[in-house]
């Protein structure tokens, strides 16, 4: 059953087919973080890919010589914005996992500043996620994750670690931060997963 | 579904609002709940607000501060009236939250109305008796846009307000934004080890975690929430 809320007629509507539901649109960048940004330097930045097997890493330089894509994509966050159109630039996991030997299926996002979540490896592979370093032609703002963020557009936002630092396989699917803290495990926004 | 039993205005822009939810399984300080609005032809707004009451009550007091361009803030502040039905879910957030049985020293730290969730902690440090050291600093624009001060005052935890815009009759110094050396002054210090909750806007939380961090004081004891672009 429906109960419509007396007086209220809405004024935000966004009939817009690309806007998941329960989400407005917003022209800012708004900052969802838990605790204080880290400041990272480019040269002790360092990104590791961790299997039941073998640690694979890449120095700051070592990743900026890699193949960079442009990214182009809508952004969802949990707490209902959505930002169409971004633009970014970053290195896709298919190229990091290219040579990455596992059997394990999920992954564990860590950050420096200790932020976790949790992806699983196909969400992360085929052209669905990369480590980004700019935004809209500009260095990553270290509020906005930089130097280096992971760029999940198609999960909620939360998905996309800031300052991320590596990725470590894990042979079951287990809650980060958020994921441990009320947000859902998956967190898919078309299907409005925000919550457990 | 809940039913307003109440309103009552705390500042120009600002307004608590009660809401009696039988059913409510209660909260812990700092959390939140997601308020859905839904018009006559079924558009639905919802947005998430901080829960200012506290505890296993089924009246759930919300206090909400009017965004000139928001949807569901000005319905909120200026239409809502005692009997109208509102949709609430929740209790939400299991991160920046205070419990009783914390018994450390707590640093809150307010910008304007991000200082709800702090007042739900303050509340719940009353009503469990907690003899955990807490202290506030409540950066705000005007002597009127202060929320809670009569309560603030008589919970017997020290806040120390700064003022923005306009500073009250008599007040030692003229207003201007919250500084690093400020700030150091009026928190407790490093040795103490207190638990850092820091509310408000972006800019606002951003300034005060980097200086706080910069002050000596761990990352991992510095919880923030941050609301607007």
């Amino acid at each position: 059953m429906t109960i419509f809320t007396r007086g209220f007629s809405g004024r935000g509507r966004d009939n817009n087919p690309d806007l998941p539901p329960g989400q407005y649109l917003t022209e800012d960048f708004p900052v969802l973080s838990a605790g204080p940004t880290p400041e990272i330097a480019t040269e002790d930045w360092q990104f590791t890919i961790s299997t039941e097997t073998k640690r694979y890493s890449w120095t700051w330089e070592q990743f900026m010589a890699l193949p960079i894509e442009e990214v182009g994509t809508d952004i969802h966050c949990v707490t209902r914005w959505s930002k169409l159109g971004t633009s970014w630039r970053g290195v896709s996991l298919d190229t990091l996992f290219a040579d990455v030997d596992t059997s394990y299926e999920f992954t564990m996002a860590h950050s420096y500043g200790g932020y976790t979540t949790n992806v699983p490896l196909e969400d992360l592979l085929d052209g669905k996620a990369w480590i980004a370093f700019e935004f809209d032609g500009e260095p990553l703002h270290p509020e906005h994750g930089g130097p280096a963020r992971l760029l999940v557009p198609h999960l909620y936002f939360w998905k996309s670690a800031k300052w991320v630092r590596g990725l470590e396989m894990l042979p079951q699917d287990e809650p980060g931060f958020w994921e441990q803290n009320g947000y859902h495990m998956y967190g898919d926004p078309w299907q409005e997963e925000r919550y457990w | 579904m809940g039913t307003v039993e109440s309103t009552s205005t705390l500042t120009p822009s600002g307004r608590s609002i009660t809401v009696s939810l039988p059913g409510w399984p209660g909260n812990i300080a700092g959390q939140h709940v997601d308020v859905r609005l839904t018009a006559p032809d079924g558009y639905q707004a919802v947005r998430s607000y901080s829960i200012a009451s506290v505890g296993p009550a089924e009246l759930v007091e919300l206090a909400v501060d009017k965004l000139p361009t928001g949807e569901v803030s000005p319905y909120l502040v200026d239409d809502v009236q005692p009997g109208d039905m509102l949709e609430l879910r929740g209790p939400l957030g299991g991160w920046f939250v205070w419990k009783p049985e914390q018994t450390g020293p707590v640093q809150l730290i307010a910008g304007g109305s991000g200082v709800v969730p702090l007042v739900s902690m303050v509340r719940s440090h009353t009503a469990s008796g907690s003899d955990a050291p807490f202290r506030m600093l409540y950066s705000v624009r005007t002597p009127d846009d202060v929320f809670y001060r009569e309560e603030l005052a008589g919970s017997g935890v020290q806040v120390d307000y700064v003022y923005t815009r306009a500073v009250p009759a008599g007040w030692p110094t003229g207003p201007g934004r919250l500084t690093k050396d400020r700030l150091a002054a009026s928190v407790f210090p490093v040795s103490e080890t207190p638990a850092f909750f820091v509310c408000g806007p972006t800019a606002f939380v951003e300034a005060v975690a980097t200086w706080l961090v910069e002050l000596g004081y761990p990352a991992e004891t510095i919880k923030t929430e941050r609301f607007g672009g």
